[in-house]
Formats: C-alpha cells, structure tokens, sequence
C-alpha cells in the first residue's frame, strides 16, 4: 500500500485548498480590473464574468473531483474495479463541454464585433495615433477635418515634426500634434493607430481595448467613453528597451474642456 | 512489413571504445540520455534566467554584482526574458519529451531494436547542441543577448542594433541557433514517424501501442509540418536583416531618427502568421508526450486500464489536428482583420473539448482504481491539475472580446507557464521518476522524490496563481519594471510573493538533482519491472541491452494497458506474455 494514506489525504487537502482560496480571491475581487469606461466594455467585462462562472464551475469539479478521486480509491488492499471505459459517458461529455465553450465562444463574439466590426459612427471624432519608440503622437485634423500628407523623408523630432507632415500640403498646416489623447466625453472616437519603426500597441485598460500598432499599416480602433477622467496609455508589444517607460495618456473630459483644448492647440 | 525476423536475433555487442559507445553513439538509448542530459544543462541556465528576472522584479532597485552600473537595466531584463523563454521552449520542453524519453522508450515500447535512421538520430541530437551552444554563445557577442523575446517580431528583430541592444550580432546568432534546431527537429521527427510505422513488433497493432507511443507520433508529426514554417520564416528574416529583401519590413521606416531606406512591400504580420503556425502547434509538442506519460501512469499505478483508451489516442490527433488551425488567437489584437477571429476563436474554443475529454478519462481511469503514490504517479497527478488550470485560463484567452483586456499581460503567462510549463515539465518529472530505473538500473529516492513533488506541487501554484490577478488588473508582461505606469506599482506585493515562491521552488530542484545523482550510484537496484506494468520496456533488463531485448524481440499480445483483469493471476498482464503464461486468453484482453 506504499504510504498510500497520508499522500492521499495530502493531495485531497491540497486540492481543496486551492479551490477555496481561489473562489475567496476572485469572490473578494481581489485586484479587480478597474470599472470600464464604455458601453462596450461593460459588455466585455459582462462576458468576462460569465466566461468565470462557467469556468470557474468546471475548474471546482475537476480539481475536487481530483482530489476526492485519489484520496477515495487509495490503496487499502481492495481490488481495482475493471472497466475499460464507457462511451455513453464518452459522448455525453463531449457534447457538454462543446456546448459550453462553443456557447461561451459564441456569446463573446457578439461583444468582439461591438469591438471591432461594427461601422464607426460619421460624426465620430478621428484622431491618429502615431508610435514609435517610446512615446506616442496624437494628431487632430484641425478646423478642415483632413489629415495632411506624411513623408518619412521629413520626419525629424528635433525640428518639430515627429511625423512628418509635408509643409506643401495645404491640409496638412492646421493638423494638431500633441503628445497626450484627448476627448470628449459620450462622443464616438475612431483611432487610426500607425507605428513608424516597429510593433507597438496602444492599450488602457478601462477601455477594455488594446490594438497593436503595426509598421505599413493603419489600424481603426473605436470607443466611446462614458466617464471623465485621466486613464493611462500604455504599450503591451515588446518594442524595445524602453518598452515599459512607453506610456502616454487618455484624458476624457466635457466638450466644453475639450473645445477649449482644441482651441489652446490650434493657436499653438 | 516489420523488417525483423520475427522471433530470435543474434544479440547484439555494444561498440567498444569510449567515444562510439558513450559520445557519437547511433544507439537511440544514449542518444536519449544525451537529449535529456542536454535539456537538464538548459533547465538550469533556464531557472536561473528567470530567477534573475523574478528578483529585479520583486527589488528593482537591488545592486546586483557584475552589473555595471550596479542596477539590472531594463534591456539586461529583456535579454534574460528572450534567452529564458527560448531555452526553455527549445531545448527544454521540445527536447526532454520527445527527444529523450521519445528516443529511449519509443523503440523499446514497440519492440523494436533502434530507432529507423540510428546514424539520423545522432545527427539530430549534435544538431541540437550545436543550435544551444549557439543559442549560449550569444550572451558573449557585441551588444549582448537579443531582448525581442522568444517571438523575435520584426522589425524590432529585422533591422539590426539599430533597434536596440542585441538585435545585431544577439539576434543573428539567435535566428542560426534557432534555424539549426528546425534542421534537428525535422530530422528527428522523420524517424520517430518511421520507426512508429515500420518497426512495430508483431502483434503491436495501432491499438495495442501505449498512449505514450501515440503522443510521441503524434507529436512527430506536428513538429514534420511546423518546423518547416519556423525555419522558412528565419530564411526570410535572415535575408531582410542582411540581403536587402523585404519580407516583414516595411517601406519608410524610421527608427530612432534614421530612415530605413531600401526596404519596400513588407508584412510584419506575415512573420507573426508564420511564427505562430509553428508556434502554436509547439504547444502542443511540448505537452503532448506529458499527456501520453500521465495516461500511462496513471493507468499503471491505479492498477486499471486508461479509461476510453480510443478516445485517448483520438483526441491526441484531435488535438494534432485543431492545433494546427488555430494560431490566429495570438494575433487577435495585431490588426489582422477582426472577421478572422471570430474562426481562429471558435476553433480554439473546440481545442478545449478533446483536452477536456482527455482530463474526464484520466480521472475516469483513477475512478475505482487501487491507487498507490509512488512519486512518479504524484507528478502525474500534478500534471492533471495543472492542465485543468492553466486549461481554463486558455477559454478566457480563446475570446478575442476578452483578449483586449487580457492579451500580452500577467494572465497569458500564467496560463502558458501552467499549461505548457509547469505541466509538461511535471510530465517530464513523471517520466523520470518512472523510468529512471529502466534507464539507470536503480530506484529512485521514494521520500527525496515525495519532498521534491510537494514543493514543487506547492510552490508553482504560488508562483504563477498571483499572475492571474496581475494579468486581470492590468499588469503587462515584459515590463523591466513599473516606472513607466504608477498604477502597476500596486502589484508589488505580489510579485514579492511570487518571487518568494520561485526562490524556494528553484531551491527545491536540489533535491531532485542530488535525488538524481546519489541514486545513479548508491539507489536501490531495481528489478526488471518495478513498478508490475505491462509494456514492453519491463519485458527487459535494467537497463536494457544494445539491441533492448538481447536478441530476443518480444511479439505482442494484447493491448498495453491490461490491469486488474478479471480471472489473471496477478493483477497486470505484460504485452508480450504468450496467452498460455498470462493466464489469460488473448482475446479476453484485446484492447
């Protein structure tokens, strides 16, 4: 019987500890992610707690089931009871479990295409976003709406144009280049996230939303956000030595605000 | 087609000198012992890579001697961060459980002699030292180590130093180590098919082979169809780096004020599609022999057959299959179009019902067994366990809509360090204690290994339990430290407590590593079959001979997992025993 007791008992303990201390930590929201500041993450963060529950179900059963396997069937002289399997069994959980996950799959779909799928809104506000390492450039299109033409070739922080934007082009004279994103409040925004070196990513956490920057493309991101406040931009693609001091901000404010930041930056 | 004549074989010598007999040996045993002694030197260096990282998270601000400069800087953390994860993914998780334990016992669980290409065999093991004494070597060049991670995304890897410190000369000898290690692995994965094929003792039908034989083909086949992707990519980003091509780069690039000029049409998301088609699948080559190792175990030390043992090698394919047709989920938030994601998702969503399945027949296997808790049955256990949390974590990941918030933070390297990591490295602990009489002729430490599994059982939870939480609060990954955002100053504590727990996990491999060496010389001699299994290697002696059966090549009876038989004798009945010495006839226990 080798000792078969104590590490029977041993693991059943072990195992129901781990069961119980993780239900107390996710129940006490123990580093809970902060409140989302959009509808859509509010949906995502819906999906999330779900996506816990099923799994969390699952996670309880089969660890305890476990436990109680090895401590119930220890070696205590009795003979071993001889089956070979049982479809029945087989067929019934493959169907449960692909019903589960498929089914969760199928809900968070819905939360993603609100993400990312759905048309953007015409009156949103577009702003582009522009990284490289390790800071970020935001650019508004000023009183005409338009982006001005960009030009590797005229690139160059220290003159003052970190994107280069191409002094010929009428539409680019009145774009508006700041180093922090700001917005107002319950406005639709549609980012156009660029890189100009290597893969970035722009993530905050309350919008529930990261998006990598890549080089040759531009990828949209859009949201809404519903609460005031300063939220921090980080970067989550390894970019480099700098990569963790990468950070900007997302400052949420009332049009009033965001009309009077604007209005700062065009006279600028 | 068995090439063998069917019964007896003049038993073969061994070579005689040193060198053909212990160095370039064509013999898949010393081959395997090689493999494995080379993935316990990478472990090693691999712990201590993350152990360096794990303390300048918990202290950041420590002095650390040899560092000039007296602080670790954040592109000394993300060297070792790079060499950590490849060392162990490579010459870690895909060398010991297949290349050791593969070679070793494939051939003597189907009764073969040697693997189909012995001469092969030992030209992929030398491959692969050449690619980690490569892989080594690049701490030692200009600019050190390179700091693009595993994943080497360009064109952070593609530009040269001009993107940081070790993207020069570091990530050239990085691309050839990893490019020669495709080469090993293809090779190698060429005879694990063909020996699994062609060498098959008589009688040892598909559905008489153990589950360990199953993953180990399994595996062999998804390395033959992904390596190749992994080394066309290297090809590629060899030549954007040195030819002037642009593969993955870009026109108009401009880092750190210089113009990248030259390059024109290139996809950075092409690298990431070809990486992860290898990569995903690596995945499952590193798990898939833990899988067949816990089946067997657990089947032999509950004293039952594996429970649904066709749905357990079904779902091995199953999962060969579908782990090719998923690698998107790593690129749900990279900018490929978001309509992709919704399949990659669904079909890594369907990923989870064969390992679910397989964890319901593990437990069903231990379901009215008589259970004993020799060490390697606890690895196993633990093995279980691991993989349903880690498991569970991948359903989060599986969705994109929870991927933008989860996606490249704490919570991803919780889950593929708990689900690939600490499970297929407890898989690999289950296969040592198990055979390492076989191997070596000798038992193992019983109460050595019971304290090794506790602490090791213990103490990975601890580690990786807090990342959960990190991950979920928004704590990113590969972040040297957390100046750059104030708000993650708040997970502090638990990287202390983590940090903690992997000083002390770290410190509990000692017991192991002297468990393992003082056994080697003063452990108990062990008999033919220690542990009353059924498979082919306990046919023969410990260790077993050149040829594994002195000449005389078993024929197979009966499927690999026949415990606690109704009307046998004793409550295992070997594979290779002839009906009229088992006790029972052969088609009583036809699997």
């Amino acid at each position: 019987m080798r000792g078969s007791a104590a590490s029977a008992l041993l693991l059943f303990i072990a195992l129901t500890i781990l069961v119980g201390l993780t239900i107390f930590l996710f129940a006490t929201g123990f580093f809970a992610a902060p409140p989302p500041i959009t509808p859509v993450g509010v949906r995502i963060d819906h999906q999330y707690n779900l996506t816990l529950y099923a799994t969390g179900m699952a996670f309880v059963l089969a660890q305890l089931g476990l436990g109680w396997a090895v401590f119930r069937y220890r070696d205590r002289g009795q003979p071993a009871r001889f089956t070979r399997g049982n479809a029945v069994l087989e067929i019934a959980w493959t169907i449960v479990t692909a019903v589960v996950f498929l089914g969760l799959g199928g809900l968070a779909a819905r939360s993603w295409a609100q993400s990312r799928i759905t048309k953007v809104p015409t009156d949103a506000i577009r702003v582009e976003v522009t990284e490289q390492q390790f800071v970020y450039n935001f650019r508004y299109p000023g009183p005409d709406g338009k982006f001005g033409r960009i030009d590797p070739e005229l690139i160059s922080a220290p003159t003052g144009n970190p994107l280069g934007i191409d002094p010929n082009d009428p539409a680019g004279l009145d774009d508006i280049v700041v180093s922090t994103l700001t917005v107002p409040v319950n406005h639709p925004i549609e980012l156009l996230i660029r890189s100009q070196d290597v893969v970035h990513n722009f993530f905050v956490r309350e919008l529930r939303l990261q998006q990598d920057a890549v080089p040759g493309m531009t990828v949209p991101l859009q949201f809404t956000p519903d609460r005031l406040g300063r939220y921090y931009i980080v970067c989550t693609q390894l970019c480099g030595m700098g990569h963790n001091q990468m950070h900007s901000f997302l400052d949420v404010v009332s049009d009033a605000d965001y009309r009077e930041f604007l209005t700062r930056a065009e006279a600028r | 087609m068995n090439p063998l004549p069917d019964h007896v074989h003049p038993a073969v010598a061994s070579p005689s000198g040193f060198f053909r007999r212990y160095v370039f040996s064509t013999d898949h045993k010393v081959i395997g012992l090689q493999y494995y002694f080379l993935a316990l030197a990478a472990v090693t260096i691999g712990i201590v890579l993350s152990l360096l990282m794990r303390v300048h998270l918990a202290w950041p601000q420590a002095h650390w001697p040899l560092v000039t400069g007296g602080t670790l800087r954040p592109e000394q953390y993300l060297a070792l961060m790079t060499m950590h994860g490849t060392i162990m993914v490579f010459f870690v998780l895909t060398t010991a459980p297949l290349g050791a334990f593969g070679n070793y016992f494939l051939p003597i669980q189907i009764g073969a002699p040697d693997m189909a290409f012995p001469r092969i065999n030992m030209l992929s093991f030398w491959f692969t030292l050449a690619a980690f004494l490569c892989m080594l070597a690049a701490f030692a060049v200009p600019g050190g180590a390179p700091i693009s991670g595993w994943t080497a995304y360009p064109p952070l890897s593609g530009l040269g130093s001009v993107t940081g410190p070790g993207e020069g000369m570091g990530q050239t000898m990085w691309i050839v180590s990893i490019g020669i290690f495709c080469i090993a692995s293809l090779l190698a994965s060429i005879n694990f098919i063909t020996t699994t094929i062609e060498m098959r003792a008589p009688g040892m039908n598909l559905t008489r082979m153990p589950l360990t034989v199953w993953a180990w083909f399994v595996t062999a086949v998804m390395s033959l169809l992904s390596f190749g992707a992994l080394l066309a990519a290297l090809i590629m980003l060899v030549l954007d780096r040195s030819a002037g091509t642009s593969f993955f780069t870009p026109a108009g690039l401009v880092v750190n004020g210089e113009l990248q000029s030259g390059y024109s049409g290139g996809w950075p998301l092409l690298w990431e599609h070809l990486f992860w088609f290898f990569g995903h699948p690596e995945v499952y080559i590193a798990i898939l022999p833990g899988m067949g190792v816990t089946s067997h175990v657990i089947s032999n030390f509950s004293r039952k057959p594996v429970f649904g043992y066709r749905a357990m090698a079904a779902t091995l394919c199953a999962i060969g299959i579908l782990g090719f047709l998923l690698w998107g989920h790593h690129m749900f938030v990279s900018g490929m179009n978001p309509y992709s994601s919704l399949a990659f998702s669904a079909l890594t969503l369907s990923i989870g019902v064969p390992s679910a399945v397989k964890t319901f027949n593990w437990l069903g296997t231990m379901w009215g067994g008589k259970i004993q808790f020799d060490t390697p049955m606890l690895f196993s256990i633990g093995f279980v366990s691991f993989f349903v949390t880690g498991g569970l974590s991948g359903i989060f990941l599986a969705q994109p809509a929870l991927d933008n918030l989860l996606h490249a933070t704490y919570y991803v390297v919780a889950h593929f360090h708990l689900v690939m990591g600490v499970a297929a490295i407890f898989g690999i602990f289950s296969a040592t204690y198990y055979w390492f009489p076989k191997m070596f002729g000798r038992m193992m430490d019983e109460t050595l290994g019971k304290l090794h599994f506790w602490l090791t059982f213990v103490g990975a939870y601890c580690i990786f339990m807090p990342m959960h939480f990190m991950g979920i609060y928004g704590g990113i990954r590969r972040y040297a430290d957390w100046t750059g955002a104030t708000y993650l100053a708040a997970l502090q504590p638990l990287h202390l407590f983590a940090t903690i727990a992997a000083l002390v996990t770290a410190a509990a491999q000692l017991i192991f590593f002297y468990n393992f060496v003082s056994s080697l010389t003063r452990g108990e001699k062990a008999a033919e079959n220690p542990w009353r299994a059924t498979t082919l290697e306990w046919s023969t002696a410990s260790p077993p001979p050149v040829d594994n059966f002195a000449g005389a090549f078993p024929t197979v009876y009966r499927g690999p997992y026949e415990y606690s038989v109704p009307g046998a004798p004793q409550d295992f009945t070997p594979q290779h025993l002839p009906p009229e010495l088992a006790g029972v006839s052969e088609g009583a226990t036809h699997a």
